[in-house]
Formats: structure tokens, C-alpha cells, sequence
């Protein structure tokens, strides 16, 4: 039964050459790509108890002989990932499809909107799927192309800025990996994962620790991990909420995933903990710190997610089966949480007109249902019990004490202190865009829009009608201001212009309630998905399986 | 395995041009670097395949050293995908010069906010004061807009 293997890959290729063909007929390419990812949802989920119940599923591409072909892998960490990003996904299509009948925006030509988030999909579920290196590479490919076009849709100038960094540093980071594809094949002569795995042990230390910095480097910068963060926080946030919803959802863990991939079947023996545990903690505190200094919910996200790519790394770090487990379940938390949030704050820019902190006020009383749909995944990304971010928290925690190390108690406490700025930054947030009435908001907003406005500054903070901002806020303002091309109002005086659409559609309310129903299951279900985390954990640590499946004739 | 000295030299010749062009401000500059470092990369498979030897061709058997072919195809593909990424990032620069009329990697909106601040911040002068020099000048706003 290993016919199911490569569906997930297959199908959103077909799926996107359809949409293609249909590009005049948008009712039509709706039905399709909806179509494609609930099949796709379908499958993995077949595939994912399938992996549970009998090992690793192998499929050899095109029948060759077996070390030479290409392979694809499904063990149950990548059938567990593939299910999960099918899910996000489909709810981010449905959503950008209720956000694409509501309004006609140009920026958007919605007709090669979906066949590009279909290849996007493949790419990723092939580099969960990809059973050798270059493989990886071609998938990264893939969905790093989707992906430029779909950030740079429409071409805008601040997309196109925020694009072209985004296209360089990961044209810069694709080389790099060819170099380290190059250096493995010289070193070993081969690059199918399971081969490597035995031939990269008895390769000289050096030689050996080149190549896995190579590799960490390169997946690194993919993932976001801190001194190789820089360029997320400022190409995500122009890109249309959906995009951005998905990148963050998805982009970022396939980086994660190849990071645990090179831990633990690569190079099992000698794993870099310090290092790998230095880059976690530098990358939760520095993140975090990031997404404190915001004034737009947006960017704020983005820092966000960079600092919880962390939690995930100190997993992997910790090299310990409790800390593989705590890893998987905290990328699957984050996955979905994530991009709940940047569809909640897609409803936001949709009924707000705006998601800057300067301009959003009283927010609670224009559309409650817009605060439980922020405030519920906002205490789940914190780590409010009993949902599932605690529960990921908690695990990763434990396994840091498990092991003991000073640098695994500094990890631990780094880790609450972010968990605590964490809310911090979100209750800021949630205070300043819900709370506050909108007349106070535009008073805000107006004096600030005003330089030589009533404004009372002591110092770094300015006193505005009793709240209190820093100086770097309203210098923000002004340049969020100064550069988005998107009109200055704020919310008030937009709802007197009655510029705002009154109504959230059905379709993106449901998409996104229907996320934050899944992220809260999560909680519903963490026994279970526990024991299968801790199960695909245990398989890592013991690659044996893996290596008998792909290579039943054992290695050449 | 032997490695060719020519082509690591080679290799090493390109790709050190094209970090030095990739570290240019100009959009299209960087652009003719990422294409060079993508040839230089190209290279390195080369000598990744080891010693030199007859076209892998099957049916063709004459004997003697055959090539490795794979890295060969390893190249191809990555040929046909740094083809793809010159042309869309060719796009972007021609877009980028019809936006802005000229093609340079504008500043990082967080880097320019951070030196916005760092020119009207007090606490820099009073450091440099209490060091015994003179305070800071304030940079001049860069002449492009951003």
C-alpha cells in the first residue's frame, strides 16, 4: 500500500495544471483547488494511521533499482507533518477564496492565485515526503518559487521591496545548499538519506562537522533561526493576509523539520547541542524583544514567530527523546496557531481597515466576534492552560530539566520569560485594538499624525490623553504611515465615511473559526497525539526502521 | 577520491566575484552575482564527480574510466532552476526600476526606523560627551526616499 506515498505531491501538481487551464473561469478553479486539498487532508490522514499501524511507508519513483531512483519516505513524523499542513492549508484556501468574492481587490489577480498555492503545497508535503537530499533541495525549490510569486502578487512597491529581499537571501541560502550537496557527494558518493546516514558516521570528524554546519547553516536561514532571522519579520507582514497566514504556518517548520532530520538521521552520534541550544535561546529572547518594540499586530507576529521557532530548536537541541517529542508536538501547535492568527488578523484588516496599534481602538464593541476569535489563539500562543501551547511548553520544559545541563536550566528559564513577554506583547495588542474606545483612538492617532500636536513627551514616552507610548511607537507610526500606500484614516474616522464593510463573510469567519477549532482540539486530543509524538520521536532516535525500509537490501 | 585543482581554483575565482557583486546596492549587480555564484556552485559538482573518464552513454561500451553521470544531472537540474529565479528575479528588478526609476535593494524598513532613531537619540550624544568627544552630527536623510 505504499500507492498513497506520493498523493500529497501528485495531486496539488495536477490540481495546480488544472486551475491553470480554468484561468478565466474562477467558480470552476475554486471547486478544483478546494477539491485537491480535502482530498489531500483525506489521504494523509489514511496515510498518517497507516505509518502508526505498520512502519514507514517507501515508494521508489519510476522503479528504479533501489539506491539509484528517487525515494519517498512517509514515517510518522513526516505523515504527521503532511496532514497538518494539508489541514492549514485547506483552511487558508477557503478563507483567501471568502477574502476573493468579498472584495475586488487589484492587487490580487486571483487567476494564478491557486495553481500557485497548489505547487506551494506540494512543495511542502514533498520535503516532509523527500527521502534524499536533493530531493529536499528541488522541493525547497518548489515552494520557495511559489512562494516569491505569491509575496510579490501584484507587484506593489512594498512587496516588491520586501520581495526582493526575500528572493535573495533564499537564492543565497539555495547555493549554499548546493555547496553542502556537492560536499556530501564528494565525501560519501551518495545522497539518499538512509545511505548517508551510515556513511556520514564513518567519514573523519572534520570532514563530517563541515558538512553538518553546512547543512544546519542552510536550514537554519529557512527556519529563522536568530542570527539568520533577519528577513522574516520584514518581507511577511506586506504580503496579503493569506500568504502571510501560510508562509507562517508552513515555511518556516519545513526549515525545523529538515533541522531534525540532519539531527537525528544524519549525524545521530554527534549532535551540537550547545550550539544548536545557543541558537534557540538567542533566537526565543531576541525574537521576543523584537515583537515588544512593534506598534503594528502584524509585524508583531512575525517577530513572534521567529521567537517561537526557538522552542522548537531547544527541542531538537536537547537531543534527548523527550525533547524530540516535545519538538514535534510544538511545531504541530504552531503551525496551526500561528496561521489562526494571521487569518484572525487578515478579518482584522478586512473590518478595520488597518492593523497598526495606532489607528485600532474599540474594536471589542465594533465586532465582539473578531475579540474571542483574537483573544483565544493569542492565550494559546502565550501559554495559557489548559491549551495546547501550555501543554508544548510544559513538555519542552520538563525534557530541559530532564537533562539537566546549566545551559538546559538557562534554556528553561529563557523559555518562560518568553512565554511571559509573549503575553505581554499580545495583551498590549489586545488592549490597545480592543479596548480602548475608537474616539480615543483617533485622538491618538490624530495628535501623532500632528508633529507639533499637544503631545506631552517625558523623555522616551509620550502622554497622550492618559496613554503612554514611546517615543519609538509614533516614530513607527509616522514611517508605517509615510510608506504603506493604504489610506491614512484611522478607525474612527473611516467608520464615519462608512468605508468599512459592516459584515465579516461567512466564509473567512468560518475558515478561521474553523482553525482555532482544530488548534483547541489539539488540546482535546494531547494524550493521544502525545503518545504518537513520543512514538515518531523514538523512531528518530533509532533510525534502524527508517534504514530497513528504504534499504531492505541493506546499503551498498 | 582525487579532486581537479583547476576546476576548485575556478570555482573559487567565480565564486569569490560573486560575493564581492552580491555585496553591490545595485539590484541587477547582485542579480549577474547570484548568477555567477550559481556557475561557480555548478563547478564544484564537477569536481564532486570525481576523475574524468568516458561519456556515461549506455551501449556505448568501449571500456576504460567512465564519468559519474550523476552529478551531472544533479547540475542540470540545478541549471533549469537558477534559470527560473534570474528570470523572476529580472522581473522584480524591472519592476522595482519602473516603481522607483532606479533598481537598488531599498533599505530595510526596521533599518531605516533604527537610524531615524539612533540620529535623534540624546542618549548616544551623552555617551559620546562623557568619552570627552564630540557629540554625533546628525546623518544626513540619504538623498534616495525610502
Amino acid at each position: 500500500m505504499t500507492e498513497l506515498v506520493p498523493l500529497p505531491v501528485v495531486l496539488p501538481l495536477f490540481g495546480a495544471g488544472v486551475t491553470l487551464m480554468l484561468a478565466h473561469r474562477p467558480a470552476a478553479q475554486r471547486v478544483v483547488s478546494t477539491a485537491t486539498l480535502s482530498a489531500v487532508v483525506g489521504i494523509s490522514a489514511v496515510l498518517m494511521v497507516q505509518v502508526d499501524r505498520s512502519g514507514p511507508q517507501v515508494l521508489w519513483v519510476g522503479a528504479w533499482p533501489e539506491p539509484l531512483g528517487i525515494s519517498l519516505v512517509a514515517d510518522r513524523l513526516s505523515a504527521l507533518l503532511v496532514l497538518v499542513s494539508a489541514i492549514v492549508s485547506l483552511a487558508v484556501l477557503v478563507f483567501s477564496i471568502g477574502q476573493g468574492m468579498t472584495d475586488d481587490d487589484q492587487d490580487t489577480p486571483l487567476t494564478i492565485y491557486h495553481p500557485t498555492f497548489l505547487v506551494l503545497v506540494a512543495g511542502v508535503s514533498n520535503a516532509f515526503l523527500a527521502g534524499d537530499l536533493f530531493n529536499l533541495f528541488v522541493s525547497f525549490e518548489i515552494l520557495l518559487f511559489a512562494s516569491y510569486v505569491l509575496l510579490t502578487l501584484g507587484g506593489t512597491g512594498a512587496r516588491i521591496r520586501a520581495g526582493t529581499i526575500y528572493v535573495v537571501v533564499n537564492m543565497l541560502s539555495s547555493a549554499l545548499f548546493l555547496i553542502a550537496l556537492a560536499a556530501v557527494y564528494a565525501a560519501t558518493g551518495s545522497l539518499n538519506l538512509a545511505q548517508l546516514s551510515e556513511r556520514l558516521a564513518q567519514l573523519p570528524g572534520s570532514v563530517a562537522l563541515m558538512i553538518h554546519l553546512l547543512l544546519l547553516t542552510v536550514f537554519a536561514i529557512k527556519a529563522a533561526v536568530f542570527p539568520l532571522s533577519f528577513w522574516l519579520p520584514d518581507s511577511y507582514p506586506t504580503a496579503p493576509a493569506p500568504v502571510t497566514a501560510v508562509f507562517a504556518g508552513l515555511l518556516t517548520k519545513v526549515g525545523v523539520y529538515a533541522i531534525i532530520r540532519t539531527q537525528t538521521l544524519l549525524f545521530p552520534d554527534r549532535p551540537l547541542s550547545g550550539l544548536l541550544l545557543c541558537a534557540a535561546l538567542a533566537t526565543m529572547v531576541i525574537g521576543i524583544l523584537g515583537a515588544v518594540a512593534q506598534s503594528d499586530i502584524k509585524r508583531m507576529l512575525s517577530f513572534t514567530l521567529v521567537s517561537h521557532i526557538g522552542y522548537m530548536i531547544f527541542g531538537v537541541g536537547l537531543a534527548t527523546t523527550a525533547g524530540y517529542t516535545g519538538a514535534i508536538f510544538y511545531v504541530v501547535h504552531h503551525i496551526t496557531i500561528q496561521t489562526a492568527l494571521f487569518l484572525v488578523l487578515g478579518l482584522v484588516e478586512y473590518r478595520a481597515g488597518s492593523t497598526s496599534l495606532i489607528r485600532l481602538g474599540g474594536l471589542a464593541r465594533v465586532a465582539p466576534l473578531l475579540g474571542i476569535l483574537f483573544f483565544v489563539p493569542a492565550m494559546n500562543l502565550s501559554g495559557i492552560p489548559p491549551m495546547s501551547g501550555f501543554l508544548g511548553k510544559v513538555a519542552l520544559a520538563e525534557a530541559g530539566l530532564r537533562v539537566g545541563t546549566p545551559l538546559a536550566y538557562a534554556l528553561v528559564a529563557g523559555s518562560m520569560a518568553t512565554s511571559l513577554l509573549t503575553l505581554y506583547a499580545l495583551a498590549k495588542a489586545w488592549n490597545l485594538a480592543f479596548w480602548r474606545t475608537p474616539a480615543e483612538a483617533h485622538d491618538t492617532a490624530r495628535t501623532l499624525s500632528d508633529p507639533h500636536g499637544t503631545v506631552v513627551r517625558h523623555g522616551r514616552h509620550l502622554h497622550v490623553h492618559g496613554s503612554v507610548f514611546e517615543t519609538r511607537d509614533v516614530e513607527e507610526a509616522r514611517r508605517v504611515v509615510d510608506e504603506d500606500e493604504e489610506s491614512d484614516l484611522d478607525l474612527q474616522q473611516l467608520m464615519d465615511a462608512d468605508a468599512l464593510p459592516r459584515r465579516m463573510p461567512a466564509t473567512m469567519v468560518g475558515a478561521t473559526a474553523g482553525l482555532i477549532g482544530v488548534s483547541l482540539a489539539l488540546t482535546i486530543v494531547a494524550g493521544p497525539l502525545f503518545g504518537y509524538a513520543e512514538r515518531a520521536a523514538s523512531d528518530l532516535r533509532d533510525p534502524g526502521d527508517y534504514i530497513s525500509a528504504v534499504l531492505p537490501g541493506g546499503s551498498r | 577520491m582525487t579532486a581537479n585543482a583547476a576546476l576548485i581554483l575556478t570555482s573559487a575565482a567565480v565564486i569569490g566575484c560573486a560575493v564581492y557583486l552580491i555585496l553591490e546596492r545595485s539590484l541587477t549587480r547582485v542579480l549577474v552575482g547570484l548568477v555567477l555564484l550559481s556557475n561557480g556552485v555548478n563547478i564544484l559538482f564537477l569536481v564532486a564527480g570525481g576523475r574524468r573518464g568516458r561519456a556515461p552513454i549506455l551501449g556505448s561500451d568501449q571500456g576504460g574510466r567512465v564519468s559519474d553521470p550523476l552529478p551531472q544531472a544533479l547540475v542540470l537540474t540545478a541549471i533549469v532552476i537558477g534559470l527560473g529565479t534570474t528570470a523572476f528575479l529580472l522581473a522584480m528588478a524591472h519592476r522595482s526600476w519602473q516603481l522607483t526609476g532606479h533598481d537598488d535593494v531599498q533599505d530595510d524598513a526596521e533599518d531605516a526606523a533604527v537610524r531615524r532613531l539612533a540620529a535623534e537619540d540624546e542618549a548616544s550624544d551623552s555617551f559620546d560627551l562623557a568619552l570627552g568627544a564630540a557629540p554625533d552630527e546628525v546623518p544626513e536623510e540619504e538623498g534616495r526616499s525610502t
